[in-house]
């Protein structure tokens, strides 16, 4: 893997997108990586749009913050247009194709759009389109290994909603092999 | 226990469990709620203290009556809840009571906003509470360094029988870091308290006092100066700071917390771009680290102080620098985060900066 | 021979430094009594506030703190909720309990603190050099009301004991006086309850006594006396306003 990831994830509030960012940061920590993950707060947050920062490295962390993200995970058209300008040269642009029709282009940047809302409901459950977008993620950045990711889903389910564990790893399934039909190497 | 991933607020309140905390007052107060929604749970829990107090001024006195009675007590708020405060930890600096207490800055003045700040620093080293005294103040980059200084600020309170505030940004607060709460920690000989007001029948034939007022001006002046005194060991015993990259330096950034680690990310940067910046990086902002501009090569073009302000560290910058070298300034407020370029930019057109 | 009197061990040998005629005096003394007389003396921590009684840790014969003007109930929560099995008791004037230190008082006494307050009214700001309190009387002179308190500028006097018996938290509440030998014995026998309720672990007790100030009030002692039954009497009547225990004393 690259050395240092900075990754920016963006959405409406509800879409997961907080959980998105906390899964990387935990995986990078059960991968004894260094994660840090900070989000936008306050009342913007309360309904809004919602967007955290995610570092995954394996060095220790310098700056919380950066200016353009390696990897821009945009969850709306809002959020897409909100940060498409602040995404590093081959950077990528993973987009959620079922609420952004137009076809995303940005010279020297791999933009991907998944329709993550179509995919969840097929398997009957639209809350877990963040988990579709998780795995066409991983599939593009081989970040982290399915049993890292399970791990931590797992704990973040806890014992009350650890039903919906299968769920969760079948829409992963379902984002990698998404991207594994576009044929689209990246890492 | 291996790494986890944790909040900064949350790791806050986990050090100071760690930490032998007793008993915590606190009022609400964004960026910092997670540290009393934390210990509201995990303190009661284990037997301990946690009441949610009507007011920060009431949970700044409730925190002075336990510190009084010996135990392990802290507060935690932020910006304008710090500035209620003031009153009680210059009361409990007075006193000599041991407390940590808890400072998550945000933007200001007024009720200015909730993201991350630290436009606080004059409040915490200056303090506005009234007469000569002093918190040992620690300012810490990183969640991790946080939890470190958490668990040794109440020893260190202790020791000194002295208010030490842990001084971090929204940023600190709000975010995630991957940490180790296992850390060991510098042991240091904790004489009894036995000047702690739990009833004479704990210290038969001795009264004690926990108080503030001293109304014959020659025993208030006595009691200044060895609270001078005390403030003068500390500054022999507990200065804190890093240098950062300091073998060849062309410029010295001057930064603590947050924007220390922003600047850690600039000054790589410039390395790339074959400038050499180095860093004083003070941790304990009270003392405040004066030894370390001694090691500034004389050859340097000059300091750049960053800051989440505009400009109140600089004030120490100027008289620890004691006009050797220029110093320039860079600051963002109001909860604006700069990104490692604004500093390398600043770096590279550091005359625009300069200021003495 | 029988020991007929003697000075209670409640109390140090410092000489008060309250003003002659002040009836601070009589009211430590009845703390001390009521502190041996139940053997909590060594267990007892006083809370001394900001006023004419700013020195009463000198005075009382246990451990101590000071607090900052209005904050009592605060500080003395704070010892109570660690050291519970102490006896916590804060001594307050009127200018530092019923105005700057309202909001302490009236949470403290809402959460049911087990502590117990003694709120002396003497209706002045005593120690500044009789300003104008929130328990001043109407038509009262005051330096800072020169021409006697009037209710359109200044509000009515504030009545703690009646404002405070509607809280839930309140186990026990009685206004009482000292300006007479009788009503001297009434106070000792509430303060006393008070203490004997803490130790009971019933919750928040507080005795108002109404106290002459005869220096601020510019009177003679014993008119000072006089006025607390003519003047301060009908504005705040005395008797017990709460009273959890009542029905324990019944069965």
């Amino acid at each position: 893997m690259k050395k240092t990831s900075n990754v920016k994830v963006a959405g409406f509030g509800g879409q997961g997108v907080m959980m998105f960012g906390q899964v990387l940061a935990y995986s990078a920590t059960k991968d004894d990586l260094f994660g840090l993950w900070f989000p936008s707060y306050g009342p913007e947050t309360r309904g809004g749009t919602a967007n955290c920062a995610v570092i995954v490295s394996d060095k220790q962390i310098n700056s919380p913050v950066f200016k353009d993200a390696d990897h821009l995970v945009a969850f709306n058209l809002p959020s897409l247009e909100k940060f498409r300008s602040n995404v590093v040269e081959n950077g990528l642009i993973l987009y959620n194709g079922s609420l952004i029709k137009d076809e995303v282009k940005e010279e020297g940047k791999l933009c991907i759009g998944v329709p993550v809302n179509d995919i969840a409901n097929e398997l009957g459950n639209v809350k877990v389109a963040n988990m579709v977008m998780m795995g066409a993620y991983l599939g593009l950045t081989n970040l982290f290994s399915d049993e890292t990711i399970e791990a931590v889903i797992k704990k973040f389910l806890g014992q009350k909603k650890a039903d919906l564990l299968d769920i969760n790893m079948e829409a992963i399934q379902k984002g990698k092999d998404y991207i594994k039909d576009l044929g689209v190497n990246y890492a | 226990m291996a790494k986890v991933l944790m909040k900064g607020n949350e790791a806050i309140a986990l050090a100071a469990i760690k930490g032998g905390v007793d008993a915590f007052y606190g009022y609400p107060i964004t960026p910092q709620n997670e540290v009393p929604e934390y210990l509201s749970k995990h303190l009661k829990a284990n037997g301990k203290v946690f009441l949610q107090a009507e007011s920060e001024v009431s949970a700044i006195n409730m925190v002075y009556g336990a510190a009084g009675a010996g135990k392990r007590v802290m507060t935690s708020s932020s910006s304008p809840g710090i500035a209620l405060k003031q009153e009680g930890i210059s009361y409990i600096a007075a006193a000599e009571l041991p407390c940590v207490i808890v400072s998550v800055m945000r933007g200001g003045p007024g009720l200015g906003g909730i993201q991350p700040s630290q436009a606080d620093y004059y409040q915490a080293t200056r303090g506005g509470g009234n007469g000569d005294y002093q918190l040992i103040v620690y300012a810490p980059e990183s969640i991790q360094e946080t939890i470190d200084i958490m668990k040794e600020s109440f020893d260190i309170a202790d020791y000194y029988r002295n208010p030490v505030m842990v001084l971090v940004d929204g940023l600190i607060g709000q975010m995630m870091e991957s940490v180790d709460f296992d850390k060991p920690v510098k042991e240091r000989f904790l004489p009894e308290k036995d000047w702690a007001t739990n009833g004479t029948k704990n210290h038969p034939g001795k009264i004690n006092v926990a108080n503030s007022l001293h109304i014959d001006p020659n025993n208030l002046e006595k009691h200044n100066i060895h609270l001078q005194e005390k403030y003068n060991t500390i500054r022999k015993n507990e200065v804190r700071y890093e240098l950062v990259n300091f073998d060849n330096p062309d410029f010295v950034i001057v930064a603590y917390g947050t924007m220390a680690r922003i600047c850690r990310s600039s000054i790589e940067l410039l390395e790339k771009e074959g400038i050499s910046v180095g860093m004083i990086r003070p941790i304990s902002l009270f003392p405040y680290p004066k030894e370390a501009f001694t090691k500034i090569p004389n050859k340097v073009k000059g300091l750049l102080t960053c800051e989440l302000s505009h400009g109140q560290m600089l004030d120490d910058v100027l008289i620890a620098n004691n006009g050797k070298h220029k110093v320039g300034f860079f600051g963002r407020s109001g909860g604006m985060v700069p990104d490692p370029e604004e500093i390398v930019e600043a770096i590279k057109n550091f005359d625009e900066r300069v200021v003495n | 021979m029988t020991v007929k009197y003697e000075k209670t061990k409640g109390l140090t040998d410092k000489p008060l430094t309250y003003c002659p005629g002040c009836t601070h005096g009589i009211v430590h003394k009845l703390i001390g009594e009521s502190l041996v007389e139940l053997d909590i003396l060594d267990k007892a921590i006083g809370i001394a506030s900001v006023g004419c009684s700013v020195f009463s840790y000198q005075f009382f014969n246990c451990d101590g703190q000071q607090a900052p003007h209005g904050r009592a109930c605060a500080e003395a929560t704070g010892v109570k909720r660690v050291l519970p099995d102490n006896i916590v008791f804060t001594y307050q004037g009127d200018g530092d309990l019923a105005s700057i230190g309202i909001a302490e008082t009236i949470h403290a006494a809402n959460r049911g603190e087990n502590i117990t307050v003694i709120f002396l009214n003497n209706a002045i700001y005593g120690m500044t050099g009789g300003q104008m309190a929130p328990t001043s009387l109407i038509g009262q002179k005051t330096t800072t009301s020169q021409d006697g308190r009037n209710q359109a500028d200044h509000g009515n006097p504030i009545k703690i004991s009646e404002m405070f018996s509607t809280i839930e938290g309140v186990a026990y509440l009685e206004r009482v006086s000292v300006h007479n030998p009788k009503n001297v014995i009434k106070a000792k026998k509430a303060i006393k309850k008070a203490f004997q309720y803490q130790k009971e672990n019933r919750g928040f007790t507080m005795i108002e006594v109404l106290s002459s100030c005869p220096v601020n009030w510019g009177m003679k002692p014993v008119d000072a006396l006089k006025w607390v039954e003519s003047d301060m009497i009908p504005v705040y009547p005395l008797g017990v306003f709460k009273d959890k225990g009542v029905n324990d004393e019944k069965n």
